[in-house]
């Protein structure tokens, strides 16, 4: 149905903005992948996916555990007698069994050394809705949050869209593994302040994402006394916590706090399920926060995001199953560790260097030694020639607001075995390419300059197919998931 | 003497500290006494019975039966294959196959009067959100957006809270039968301009909570006339659609629309739930149904933050898409609300009690004015304390609805057996036989 659009209703300053973030040049590599999405079989040349942060490494354990446990669903023969009653649940609490479950849940994944109290889990729309919803609850329009850099690039939304309150990057540097230290914590908050911007609190993500690392008990705890100092919010976004697959452990901030003088009301956790389980699309967010009028206050907005009763009913059932989550936990890291080392060795062969990590889904990788010259542009450069000549989305650091050009994440759980191997070969053959190509010119500057010189002409020839707009149909594009092509 | 050293107050957001959730009202004190000594039809035979939750649970049988004999929407295929791909599936764009069938179950609500076009349709977790989720995108702060009264308390919250957008009511009283008309609607209008408010839109909720009643054709003519006349946005809230009584007496915004060539349409948005009709509020699915592009892409990308779980997704997805079921169910449900209905008019009746003419939803406006000491807030207030604390039953006050006519009640009726339908009316007769003779 078409509408005439003369007359164009005037839309609000949130409905038009930018702030959604979707109009970032990043895009294009999800674009390029939509367009040519690599089939092992029937498009063997096609964009391999990696920049989708997705985990479906244990699917067969869950698919076993549904086959075994038909009563975990309200609409099976042995379920279907709780259908009504779980049909008719909207209480915003949450039913009782899953909130238990999930702190158990959460206790478990932080190797149970904290307990997590099932009156404080709230819920909300996925962990979007979770990071959305903190903010609506600390912050008013115009205030910001401190977030230590690479951050994930959908904070931009998510923090500041709707809820008209800004970002502050903390920037951290490679020289010292990118830790968040005191010292540039310090310095963010004050330059913030002298500008008049109110800075509401600290936002970190732990395990990191883009770095896949965890955050030591020194920086945290150096985290817990500079939020307590400033008497401002800790926001710790723990949605990778079970995604560690070698040591150090996970410690979570709610770990930190037991042996600290601090003020707990402070200090808010959001969880997920998303990354942990692999079920993005059941959207289980959680907000939990040490301080009641917050959690009160989460638990009344999360009418705005409840998670669909029939889904807490499943959820409640399977992770009560304290023998399937222990062999679940097990296996996923296992599964984690072995592609990680598989990728990272395979890396190492042709001299690509990432940051050492042990958690999360995706590897950040240092391209800093292909670049031209060490800026955001030549970044942008070697980035399009990834994306359209070893044909791998992979994402920039510049879309994580890393400082320091040159990083790469790059996804490896979200494919299986065989395609990992493509994805390497074609790592490998583009490296080698470019060291073959110096070796047979004097001059290895020229050399480089000359090459970039050829790859940016066809670069210009081939970015004009990716901003062809009949490729370009917005209705594909999906920040978080490309599986845009709903198959059903 | 002790000095008292103030502890720096940790800052919430002023949104944190509103009242503007607005769980402070009668409407939801009521549901605390239900709470508190809930009637249940063996066990506490003399407990507050609860007729202020507007639930559908007249029809539940037909759900049960359909996924016994369905088993593929209970599972994700034989040996679950389909898990995987569902638990991942997270686009914002929702399955097409569960648009698809969102899109027909709303056509068959009405009758095949309207089409709607399954890439027009957002889904997002609940009416609630859905409400919410417009007003963010069709007013800034400080804005207003006109609704007449009286309606549903929810949208204090739903519509206010975090979005920082007024309500400026539009007074409907029962001279006319509460329909809305163009004076008051004008009235409204100015009363936002004397204030210094830009009104972005009109929201109507059809058929309306709490009236149990249509808006006729012409008023819906009228209405959307306004709109244009004030190049504003016409929002309609049609979550009761498919719980009318009779199949023809529902008209949707949509079939204005369609009768005029849609034109003047992308200042029309629709909102849809399952949680009434079908009865699921736990499943949380809501939709967004905009004749305006720019209003369905933005709105799709902010329902990121409330999106439908996928599993709900795929299961309704199988359950609305068998036209056999859905056709059947629209009927039966119709049919069952429409019984439960006469019961409860028909019982008060007898008790001397008259109702507003009703032809729609789980409820009806229940007029007892007369039996108010003053025609004032307070009494009517004070008349709800009798009720909820004597007669043992909760019912919605009017002026929680904001009505501007003191006396009128909302009593919801398809949220308990016909049983306990009838102890109602039983306590309902004694308490009214009683005033009587005093």
């Amino acid at each position: 149905m078409e509408f005439s659009t003369k007359n164009r209703q005037l839309l609000s300053r949130i409905a038009t903005n930018d702030r959604h973030g979707e109009n970032s040049p990043y895009f294009d590599g999800w674009k390029a992948y939509d367009s040519n999405p690599f089939h092992l079989i029937h498009n063997p040349d096609g964009v391999i996916q990696m920049g989708l942060a997705e985990n479906p490494l244990c699917f067969d354990l869950i698919e076993k555990w549904i086959r075994e446990n038909p009563d975990a669903s309200i609409c099976t023969a042995e379920g279907l007698d709780k259908f009504k009653d779980i049909a008719i649940y909207q209480d915003y609490h949450g039913l009782r069994e899953f909130r238990e479950a999930v702190a158990k849940f959460m206790g478990r994944v932080g190797g149970n050394r904290v307990t997590f109290d099932p009156n404080r889990i709230v819920m909300s729309g996925g962990a979007t809705g979770a990071n959305e919803t903190v903010i609506f609850c600390l912050a008013d329009p115009g205030d910001a949050f401190l977030v230590p850099s690479p951050y994930y690039a959908g904070f931009a939304r998510d923090l500041r869209w709707r809820t008209g309150v800004e970002i502050v990057p903390v920037h951290c540097k490679s020289s010292n593994n990118f830790r968040i230290t005191r010292a540039a914590l310090e310095e963010a908050y004050e330059k913030a302040e002298r500008s008049n911007i109110n800075i509401k609190g600290v936002i970190i993500t732990n395990p990191s994402n883009p770095l896949g690392t965890v955050l030591d008990k020194e920086t945290l705890r150096s985290l817990v006394s500079f939020v307590t100092d400033k008497n401002i919010h800790l926001v710790s976004d723990e949605i990778y916590a079970a995604t560690v697959f070698s040591s150090p452990r996970f410690i979570s901030v709610a770990e930190v706090m037991q042996d600290m003088d601090c003020n707990r009301d402070l200090i808010h956790i959001v969880y997920s399920l998303s990354k942990d389980m692999g079920f993005p699309g059941f959207r289980v967010g959680i907000v939990y926060s040490f301080n009641d009028d917050v959690t009160n206050c989460a638990r009344k907005m999360s009418s705005f995001g409840l998670v669909s009763s029939q889904t807490q009913f499943l959820l409640a059932s399977m992770l009560s199953d304290d023998e399937f989550v222990g062999n679940f936990l097990r296996e996923s890291s296992k599964r984690l560790a072995k592609r990680h080392h598989v990728f990272t060795k395979g890396l190492e062969e042709v001299g690509i260097s990432t940051i050492k990590s042990n958690a999360g889904l995706f590897f950040w990788m240092d391209m800093r030694p292909l670049l031209k010259e060490q800026t955001t542009k030549a970044e942008t450069e070697l980035w399009r020639v990834i994306i359209n000549e070893v044909k791998l989305n992979v994402s920039p650091g510049s879309s994580f607001q890393c400082s320091e050009p040159g990083w790469f994440r790059v996804c490896f759980a979200n494919m299986d075995d065989k395609t990992v191997e493509v994805a390497l070969d074609r790592i490998r053959e583009f490296v080698l390419q470019g060291k073959e190509e110096n070796n047979h010119e004097a001059d290895k500057s020229q050399a480089r300059a000359q090459r970039w010189r050829k790859q940016n002409l066809r670069l210009s020839f081939s970015s004009s197919r990716l901003y062809d707009e009949s490729l370009m149909s917005p209705h594909l594009i999906s920040p978080h998931s490309p599986l845009v092509r709903a198959r059903t | 003497m002790a000095i008292e050293i103030e502890q720096p107050r940790v800052g919430l957001s002023k949104v944190a500290v509103s009242k503007t959730h607005g769980e402070d009202s009668p409407y939801f004190a009521g549901w605390k006494a239900y709470d508190e000594n809930p009637y249940h039809e063996t066990s506490n035979q003399s407990g507050v019975i609860q007729m202020g939750l507007a639930e559908n649970q007249v029809s539940f049988d037909l759900l049960e039966k359909y996924l016994e004999e369905h088993s593929e929407a209970s599972s994700w295929g034989k040996g679950a294959p389909g898990f995987r791909e569902n638990a991942l599936f997270q686009d914002y764009h929702g399955l097409k196959s569960f648009r698809q069938a969102m899109a027909n179950f709303m056509e068959q609500i009405r009758g095949g009067r309207a089409k709607f076009d399954p890439d027009r349709i957002v889904l997002t977790a609940g009416a609630t959100a859905a409400n919410e989720l417009l007003t963010f995108i069709l007013a800034d702060p400080g804005d207003a957006l006109l609704i007449p009264t009286p309606y549903y308390p929810g949208f204090d919250r739903d519509l206010r809270w975090r979005t920082g957008v007024n309500i400026v009511p539009i007074h409907c009283d029962s001279s006319n039968n509460f329909q809305i008309t163009p004076e008051a609607m004008e009235a409204a209008y100015q009363s936002a301009e004397s204030m210094n408010l830009k009104v972005r839109g009109i929201l109507i909720t059809n058929p309306s909570n709490p009236l149990g009643a249509t808006i006729q054709r012409s008023a819906l003519e009228q209405i959307l006339d306004f709109a244009v006349n004030k190049n504003i946005h016409l929002v309609s809230d049609e979550i009761y659609s498919g719980s009318t009584f009779s199949s023809s007496e529902f008209i949707s915004i949509a079939e204005i629309l369609e009768t005029r060539g849609y034109k003047d349409a992308e200042r029309v948005h629709i909102v849809y739930s399952l949680s009434k009709d079908l009865g699921l509020p736990g499943f949380r699915v809501g939709t967004i149904y905009s004749y305006n592009d720019q209003v369905v892409t933005t709105a799709r990308r902010m329902s990121s933050f409330t999106l439908i779980s996928s599993q709900t997704q795929h299961l309704l997805a199988c359950m609305l898409s068998n036209k056999e079921f859905s056709e059947n169910y629209i009927k039966t449900n119709r049919e069952r609300l429409s019984k439960r209905y006469d019961m409860i008019i028909k019982g008060l009746k007898k008790a001397g009690i008259e109702c507003l003419k009703g032809n729609a939803g789980l409820f009806c406006w229940m007029n007892l004015s007369p039996l108010l000491e003053k025609p004032t807030r307070e009494s009517e207030l004070a008349l709800w304390k009798v009720i909820l604390n004597e007669v043992k039953l909760n019912i919605s006050p009017g002026s929680s609805c904001h009505c501007s006519e003191p006396g009128w009640f909302r009593v919801c009726f398809a949220n308990m057996s016909e049983q306990t339908l009838e102890i109602a009316l039983e306590r309902i007769h004694k308490f009214m036989e009683q005033r009587k003779r005093n």
